[in-house]
């Protein structure tokens, strides 16, 4: 019998206070009391779910459904969504936070974090259920809460914590039976799949519809070539998806990490450090039968609006943190003799954060919502990407210039804010919804 | 469930009102720009039109006059109600001309305002007549606390004293809703609204406006000497309670302030629209698939100008959403205002500039909108107003804080 979600929480819930992890950064009694207040609401909530999903059966046939809210302009989030939401940000609260500034310097992910991170759970909402995960069904509105809320804690973290989850977002959504039967177990594994997807290529003015990445047909498979940057995890991954031109069009790889000819140098970018990005050279890499993702009605373009909204909440999740973050500080910080948020000239930077930042959740969860009710949404995540760029790199600066000199330094995380939303504007793939 | 599509049951009525738009506004548009203070024959029939659309097809109608945050016994489930086809319908509109848009018979602010604060008794007296606002004063405008203009209590009456200026509607409105004073020693708590109608002696109106846009629709400056109203045309509570000070009369403003944004986003499509098509012509392409930084810059341009647009629109349906679901909506309300009205008037002249002499000219009414959207960016909370108003929601500071 399938696990139910609120078995599965209570059993991660469990899972993480035992959790060496929560040992070593002294977590568990937080945890705890997290555990307690997030569950009992959560699972309150998922109680009732479960309640009236049973009730609903017993139900006679013959009664009216309840009124439809299908069509209304709507912000309303679902229970579940409540409940993901609310877990996630209380686990980038207390745990992803604290890690962030170390990571960064280290320029590597805390030992044990994609191990720890498997606590929450994304793993299992990247599966479907008919597969032994959680997700009742493919919801990019959902995967943009949880980057949003994962990326308030840190961009480059959360972003460590997705790329694989995108990698099975798009086997989900693009992959054959074959492919997903082989590629998604692994994330109900015990242990962590490091994976990502590797669109972007070194070239200025790169264009995602015009890759120089090639694959070619052969004998037994497929055989590819390219070059990808921003590639993370330090060449440990042990799957890429790669974006390659192949027969006049631009399709999917599955190639794995340790295939001969894959090769990974450290190429460190401004932001997203802890990640360990770097540069990806496949030199005719030889790949089986059943490397090409999908079939003919793959789309690319569709596929890469996908990951540029992914990478929108997660520039969402920095821009609230930036926000959340100001507040306490403009309003304690004083000057002239009283609080620095007394003065039009910085209040009124608050004011357009908030606008700005509110713009860009509105237009990433518009897109997202049009993707999830399989209608056409290219313009919406076009537009997204467009306003997402300019409004968190705006943002970003921002935050630093209201802190002053201390937003310069790393005792606040402003200048680690500023330079990864400095990636939205630049970047072209690597992630999925 | 989240869905930030326009709703399906609005759909007839936002077609009305684009038609509207499109067949009644647009060909007149030029000619009551080029002849300000002539009023505008074509509106009675429409008014009457639309009458019968608020009142009919969709069940719940729109305008100024339903406006009212829904703070009723709990509906089942989300809604999309009146502030939301209000915004709707009043953007498709504006796309026609924001002017003639203003000057519609029976929607102004004051209909706002009675519909939000009237008593059952007062809304059957004046719920059917067209009702203008009257805020500003020669003295002061966005700090609408200073007012000058008092009103005496005398037996049943009231006696009003004062000059309010950018009287929209002021002039062809069946009454006014005038801000006055019951007792200036009181500070803004004891400023209260009043409905003035039109003949009463002592109010007249003195002046009509020359302006820069929005000239189909009268702007008056109307004075109030020794004018006797009954006491009854006071809307809300007449005592005059410090605790609780200004909200009352500020209360309308959260149901209006998406309104404004909603006529901003509605100009603001027009020239979009319009450049999207001479551009058309001009054979440049804008069909989002070029990057966004290998378009060329005029691609680029529009591009952003429609993604500003998109945003400001979702934040006013927002707003929208929130009032029809009796969620308080303030400072979402002042960040659409902020947002589409700063966006309309950069969108507008930017559109201008785009098309060089061909905007620039008569022609086109691309100058005409580029004129327009400025009021919009000022009237009902400037810029700056709507600014401190969201900074101090954000920050948590009294206005006595953040000034």
């Amino acid at each position: 019998m399938a696990k139910d979600i609120q078995g599965m929480g209570l059993g991660l819930a469990v899972r993480f206070s035992g959790s060496e992890f929560a040992r070593k950064y002294k977590l568990r009694r937080p945890a705890e009391k997290l555990a307690y207040a997030g569950t009992k609401k959560g699972f309150e909530v998922i109680g009732q779910m479960m309640a009236k999903k049973k009730a609903k059966k017993s139900e006679d046939p013959k009664m009216l459904p309840e009124p439809s809210t299908a069509g209304l302009f709507d912000l309303t989030l679902s229970e579940e969504q409540q409940m993901i939401k609310d877990t996630v940000r209380s686990y980038a609260e207390e745990v992803v936070r604290g890690l962030a500034h170390d990571a960064n310097e280290d320029m590597k992910l805390p030992e044990t974090y994609l191990q720890d991170i498997m606590d929450l759970g994304l793993n299992y909402f990247s599966v479907p259920e008919s597969m032994g995960g959680a997700a009742q069904s493919y919801s990019p509105t959902t995967n943009a809460i949880i980057a949003e809320e994962l990326a308030w804690g840190d961009f480059s973290l959360a972003y460590a914590t997705l790329a694989p989850v995108a990698v099975a977002n798009a086997i989900v959504k693009w992959g054959n039976q074959k492919q997903k039967e082989k590629y998604l177990p692994d994330y109900l594994a015990e242990t962590p799949v490091k994976a990502a997807i590797a669109v972007q290529e070194p070239a200025p003015l790169f264009d995602p519809a015009k890759l120089s990445a090639k694959a070619k047909k052969t004998k037994s498979g497929f055989k590819i070539s390219g070059v990808k940057s921003l590639v993370p995890f330090g060449g440990e991954a042990s799957l890429y998806l790669v974006a390659a031109r192949y027969k006049r069009r631009n399709r999917l790889f599955i190639v794995p990490g340790d295939a001969p000819g894959v090769q990974w140098q450290a190429a460190p970018a401004m932001g997203l450090r802890a990640t360990a990005t770097g540069t990806l050279t496949l030199d005719k890499v030889l790949l089986g039968p059943d490397a090409l993702l999908g079939d003919d009605s793959f789309n690319f373009e569709a596929f890469m609006d996908l990951g540029q909204l992914h990478w929108c909440a997660l520039a969402i999740g920095a821009c609230q943190a930036a926000l959340d973050y100001l507040i306490p500080y403009v309003n304690e910080r004083e000057a002239f003799g009283e609080p620095i948020s007394h003065r039009q000239a910085v209040a009124f930077m608050v004011a357009n954060i908030g606008i700005e930042l509110e713009s860009m959740r509105l237009m990433v969860w518009r897109a997202a919502a049009l993707a999830e009710a399989g209608k056409p949404f290219h313009r919406e995540a076009y537009l997204a990407h467009i306003l997402c760029s300019e409004k968190a790199m705006e943002i970003g600066t921002n935050a630093v210039q209201l802190l002053g000199g201390h937003g310069f330094t790393k005792e606040h995380p402003a200048e680690r804010w500023y330079r990864d939303l400095r990636v939205l504007a630049c970047i072209n793939g690597g992630m999925h919804l | 469930m989240i869905n930030l599509e326009n709703p399906k049951k609005f759909r007839a009525l936002v077609n009305q009102a684009h038609q509207v738009a499109a067949s009644v506004f647009r060909p007149v548009s030029r000619k009551y720009d080029r002849s300000e203070h002539a009023y505008p024959i074509e509106l009675d029939m429409l008014a009457s039109i639309m009458d019968g659309m608020n009142d009919g097809t969709t069940g719940e109608g729109a305008g100024a006059g339903k406006l009212k945050q829904d703070n009723g016994p709990k509906k089942e489930g989300i809604q999309n109600g009146t502030n939301m086809s209000t915004v709707l319908s009043l953007a498709e509109l504006c796309w026609g001309d924001v002017g003639l848009s203003l000057t519609l018979p029976r929607q102004g602010l004051g209909n706002a305002a009675i519909a939000a604060v009237a008593d059952d008794e007062q809304f059957a007296r004046f719920g059917g007549k067209w009702a203008a606002m009257a805020i500003t004063e020669p003295g002061f405008g966005s700090d609408s606390a200073a007012v000058r203009t008092t009103a005496i209590r005398d037996g049943d009456e009231y006696i009003i004293n004062g000059e309010k200026i950018y009287v929209t509607s002021g002039e062809r409105a069946d009454c006014v809703v005038v801000w006055a004073s019951v007792d200036r020693s009181l500070g803004r708590a004891a400023i209260k609204s009043f409905i003035v109608e039109k003949g009463t002696p002592g109010m007249d109106v003195v002046r009509l406006e020359k302006k820069l846009g929005i000239k189909a629709s009268d702007t008056a400056a109307i004075t109030f000497t020794d004018c006797r109203i009954p006491a009854s045309n006071l809307l809300g509570d007449p005592e005059v309670n410090v605790e609780k000070g200004f909200a009352g009369v500020m209360q309308t403003f959260d149901n209006t302030r998406p309104v404004v944004a909603a006529m901003a986003i509605g100009v603001a499509k027009a020239s979009i629209d319009r450049t999207r098509e001479l551009l058309k012509q001009l054979k440049v392409k804008t069909d989002y698939r070029t990057p966004y930084k290998l378009a060329s810059q005029l691609e680029a341009k529009l591009y952003r100008y429609e993604a500003e647009w998109e945003a400001a629109r979702l934040l006013t349906l927002k707003a929208a959403w929130m009032a029809d679901n009796g969620m308080p909506n303030s400072k979402e309300a002042s960040m659409s205002k902020a947002k589409a009205g700063r966006t309309a008037n950069e969108i507008t002249l930017g559109c201008v500039e785009m098309l060089g002499m061909l905007g620039y000219g008569e022609d086109e009414l691309l100058e005409k909108w580029s004129r327009d959207s400025k009021i919009l960016d000022i009237f009902e909370g400037t810029q700056q107003i709507q600014q401190l108003i969201v900074a101090r929601r954000l920050l948590g500071k009294s206005s006595a804080e953040l000034k």
